[in-house]
């Protein structure tokens, strides 16, 4: 069905900063063109969700640059599942923005905030990409959008993060997915994302084993080891650039340009004919397993989320590549649960810094006296991102391992549980030192003080959906099963 | 009107140039306005011829009525007709750029700068639509004395660097001039289209391969293709900044349209593949080029002589394209003429508004510029990411074709180089990005400066609206050109491409 929504979706938060430089002199109309922008995205976004829902497929095609693969869009419930994720949460890191910025009376909020819209449009545009083509472009429009936020602070640290990240994207993009989409081009004449895959029966079985990791590798943004050093220097980031970016929009973005080399690109079927499938699921496992031990020795608490991210991130490969119904559910629905529980440890980290100054753990003992909703929202946070009950992320990773099992994999199964321990081992201890140990800094003893409300209100009410999600898990739990199930014929 | 299209595109300059050349004398002042009139016309000509090509097939035109083989003819399909209004616009716009350029540095050359300027462009033009091999000689002398003064006018070392280009420029016109003094031996004409003809049957002579290959070695020459590029950098790094805006975005181009028309038209395809048997040979020279061009772009400290390696390295993209063999390749090299121009147009546009605020352009110079000219760098970002290849710029498009043509050749040194020169080029301008966005370096927590924007240690210094327009245009054009790629490939480029490229 032709539509002009989601190409709108897409353009209203880059149409908002001509706004946002235009009223640079006045933070508070500058800050409310963003809000605005952000609220219409959701309502965009939001309206596509009954259409999808009774299984209509949205798009337009903007520019037929080249045979077989215009700049066009499409909305599938994969993409809108997303979608939604990232638009929802912009609101809430937008009041978070605002309290961390102002708190810290951080330089050039004005580019800081033109572009985290632009970082937006992007996003949502690899949501409704219709192709592989249109994806690389907004995939790439990211990666730049992001490099001014990474180094906002622009002091030797950022520069050289700056670099990393720079090296790490863009070269895997550009050396390993580009020529992997120009070669699947040449053997496919197309590059529509597709249910069966538009490369199924066009490679030979070598070739197909080489495009594959060459899109999963050159996809860095999914931070796959050994492409995923990026992430932890990312972390030189405001925090709110953290939250939403490297918890939930440029990480989400790799993962789900994997899922579209997966589904759209490659097929169930080839995939599973071929034995790819687990191959993706051993490297991403070796991600999990080693990311997460690297995350517990970690004493920086941005650094201690960041390889926990990294190992999260390939929960949702993993369970992808698991090409079982239950899992690829899970592995999508993971997308959703763990952005929300990702986005609230990360903006609760951000309030202990704008409130105490504090970024390393072991400095952090004790802290639960001095903000005791923060660390709850934490506490909630930890859960869902380990996985228990009552928060989302118990229920994407049941689906995980029902996977599992589906596919035939205890071996894999042992994985996730053994990775679910050491989330909670790198995890529980931060908490526990919040809340039972005695505050080092004797001001803390005082009582409650959390700082200004706009830093530590959003992640209670990031971590409150959480725990709805426990309950009610939709929409996104409907739209990864009619995503599934489109894969599977029916 | 419109039958005259072909002349008026050179006439139009031409007749102009003599009029600057007369204010240049009476009154200065009116040097620019004879100035755009004549490139106005021009510009308005191709572009008519453009659509009339498209709409009803190639035009020849009979200059002074003269018949030929013995008159000289301009012979305009989709090729040259694309070409020229790309040349006749990307002339105009910078013209338009030019004038708080020249007042600063040349007030008292208005005159010599202006009647240089049109009659460079009046050369190129012409090359770009003549049918005739030795009229082109002569159109390639104009514009080659010309654009050695235009680079004499910069100051230090740009009268050297001009000499330097002329002894080699010299030399490749010669080759070029011996070259179709063969080829006039063997069959006695100079028309191409007739050329083309008389020249089938005596393929396997020695004496055509002799010509073909001292013809080519010539135009390399004039095209800076590696090994042949030493003139360039310095002609093209030390030229005064609206002569480097002019010449680097456009020489080059022109002469690589002039190979591909000496390879399709005069000669053929199945020729040059099949007796002259240099692909290979030249595609890895192509390949060395983008290498070369490359490495020596990372050695500079300073902006223009870093775009002039990188125009070094462009050439080699479109060589080796026309040289791939095939169709998808010589697609991507048509197509990254057009692109390249106008992508090169952009960066040294932008070098030149910085040197107009900075008076330099070396790296340290550019500190602090993200906040300065915050306008010009938007321009520049959007230059880089056309060279670097990101999509919807233009650049990505023609890399697009280069590379599927490479793949198709199953030529691999090509693909790597190519992607290798893509990988350059973010190192290339990344560096210029840090030192503009980082430099001069704050210390501590990012410079706080409450909500300042306005509050930095930097004040806001943009270049003169006259720059700016035409630097904003050129840089919205290659998103522009980007959008359009899927007709421009379809329409204009694909008709072209002779039957016999596999």
């Amino acid at each position: 069905m032709h539509s002009i929504t989601p190409l709108l979706a897409v353009l209203v938060s880059l149409a908002a900063v001509p706004f946002i430089i235009l009223c640079r002199k006045r933070p508070n109309a500058r800050e409310s063109v963003t809000f605005i922008a952000a609220g219409i995205k959701l309502l965009l976004v939001a309206s596509l969700l009954p259409l999808v829902m009774a299984g209509k497929e949205v798009g337009i095609t903007l520019a037929p640059v080249l045979p077989g693969a215009p700049l066009a869009l499409k909305v599938d419930a994969f993409g809108l599942l997303f979608a939604l994720v990232s638009s929802s949460l912009w609101i809430v890191t937008s009041a978070y923005s605002i309290g961390y910025m102002r708190g810290l009376d951080e330089h050039s909020q004005t580019r800081y905030f033109c572009f985290f819209a632009v970082a937006l449009s992007a996003t949502i545009g690899v949501a409704f990409s219709a192709n592989l083509f249109t994806m690389y472009l907004f995939y790439e429009m990211l990666s730049l959008a992001t490099y001014p936020l990474v180094t906002h602070h622009q002091d030797p640290e950022a520069r050289s993060s700056g670099r990393k990240y720079l090296f790490y994207i863009m070269g895997t993009s550009i050396a390993l997915a580009l020529p992997a989409m120009i070669i699947a081009y040449q053997q496919a004449g197309t590059l529509a994302f597709s249910p069966t895959g538009f490369l199924a029966g066009k490679v030979s079985p070598v070739m197909a084993g080489v495009l594959l990791f060459m899109f999963i590798f050159g996809f860095a943004k999914a931070g796959i080891i050994p492409v995923h050093s990026w992430l932890p220097a990312a972390m030189v980031a405001p925090t709110p650039v953290s939250a939403l970016l490297h918890a939930v929009a440029v990480v989400k973005v790799g993962v789900f340009s994997i899922l579209r080399i997966i589904t759209g690109v490659f097929g169930v079927d080839l995939l599973r004919g071929l034995d790819l499938g687990l191959a993706v699921a051993w490297v991403a496992a070796f991600t999990i397993i080693v990311a997460s031990l690297i995350a517990l020795s970690q004493d920086g608490l941005k650094r201690r989320l960041a390889f926990s991210t990294i190992g999260q991130l390939s929960y949702i490969v993993l369970g992808l590549a698991l090409l079982s119904p239950k899992g690829m559910t899970g592995g999508t629905l993971h997308i959703a649960m763990h952005a929300f529980g990702k986005i609230t440890l990360f903006m609760c980290a951000g309030a202990i810094f704008v409130a105490t100054g504090k970024k390393n753990i072991s400095e952090m003992t004790g802290i639960g006296k001095r903000m005791p909703w923060t660390m709850a929202a934490f506490l909630v946070g930890s859960l869902s991102v380990i996985g228990l009950p009552p928060t989302g992320g118990f229920i994407s990773k049941w689906y995980l391992a029902l996977g599992c099992l589906q596919a035939g994999s205890v071996a894999l199964l042992v994985v996730l549980l053994v990775s679910s321990l050491l989330n909670a081992a790198y995890f529980l201890p931060i908490v526990y030192r919040a809340y039972f140990k005695p505050p080092t800094e004797a001001a803390w003893a005082e009582g409650r003080d959390e700082g200004p409300a706009a830093a530590w209100v959003p992640p209670l009410i990031t971590a409150a959906c959480s725990l709805v999600l426990f309950f009610y898990p939709q929409p996104f739990l409907r739209l990864a099963q009619m995503a599934v199930a489109s894969l599977f014929g029916g | 009107m419109s039958e005259q299209y072909p002349a008026l595109v050179v006439i139009g300059p031409l007749l102009c140039a003599l009029l600057v050349s007369v204010a240049g004398w009476l009154r200065p002042r009116l040097c620019l306005p004879f100035a755009l009139l004549g490139l106005g016309i021009s510009a308005a000509a191709s572009t008519g011829l453009l659509a009339q090509v498209l709409t009803s097939g190639p035009v020849t035109y009979r200059l002074g009525g003269w018949a030929p083989p013995w008159g000289i003819v301009y012979q305009v399909d989709n090729l040259n007709a694309v070409v020229a209004a790309l040349v006749s616009w990307v002339a105009l716009f910078n013209l338009a750029a030019s004038y708080r350029a020249v007042m600063t540095d040349y007030p008292e050359k208005i005159g010599p700068f202006y009647t240089l300027y049109v009659l460079a462009v009046t050369g190129m033009l012409g090359m770009v639509v003549t049918g005739d091999a030795f009229n082109l000689y002569v159109l390639l002398e104009i514009t080659s004395l010309t654009g050695y003064a235009l680079i004499g006018l910069g100051g230090g070392r740009a009268p050297l660097a001009s000499l330097n280009y002329l002894f080699l420029g010299t030399i490749g016109a010669s080759f070029y001039l011996l070259g179709v003094g063969y080829l006039y031996i063997v069959t006695g004409s100079l028309n191409m289209a007739d050329l083309a003809k008389l020249l089938t049957p005596l393929y396997g002579s020695l004496a055509l391969l002799a010509a073909f290959a001292i013809t080519l070695v010539g135009l390399w020459m004039k095209m800076a293709f590696f090994p042949l590029h030493a003139w360039l950098p310095n002609a093209y790094g030390f030229a005064p900044s609206p002569a480097a805006s002019l010449l680097a975005p456009l020489m080059t181009k022109v002469m690589v349209y002039v190979m591909i028309r000496v390879m399709i038209s005069v000669f053929t395809v199945e020729f040059i593949l099949q007796e002259v048997a240099l692909s290979q040979f030249v595609v890895w020279l192509a390949v060395a080029a983008m290498v070369a061009g490359a490495l020596l772009a990372l050695g500079q400290r300073d902006l223009k002589r870093m775009l002039a390696y990188i125009v070094v390295a462009e050439v080699g993209y479109m060589v080796g394209g026309a040289w791939l063999g095939n169709k998808l390749a010589m697609t991507g090299a048509i197509l990254h003429i057009i692109n390249d121009a106008v992508m090169t147009f952009c960066v040294f546009l932008a070098a030149g508004c910085i040197y107009q605020k900075t008076r330099g352009t070396a790296f340290e110079d550019l500190q602090g510029l993200f906040k300065k000219m915050p306008w010009t760098m938007t321009a520049l970002a959007a230059g880089a990411l056309a060279m670097i290849g990101v999509p919807p710029f233009c650049g990505f498009f023609s890399k697009w074709y280069l590379i599927r043509g490479g793949l198709e050749a199953g030529h691999w040194g090509f693909v790597i180089a190519l992607l290798f020169s893509s990988l350059v080029n973010v190192v290339l301008f990344f560096r210029i990005f840090e030192i503009a966005f980082f430099e001069p370096m704050s210390h501590g927590h990012g410079g706080h400066e409450g909500h300042g924007e306005h509050g930095g240690a930097v004040a806001l210094a943009e270049a003169p609206l006259s720059m700016l327009l035409p630097l904003m245009a050129a840089a919205l054009g290659l998103v522009a050109l980007g959008l359009a790629t899927g007709p421009l490939v379809e329409k204009i480029i694909l008709p072209i491409i002779p039957a016999g490229l596999g």
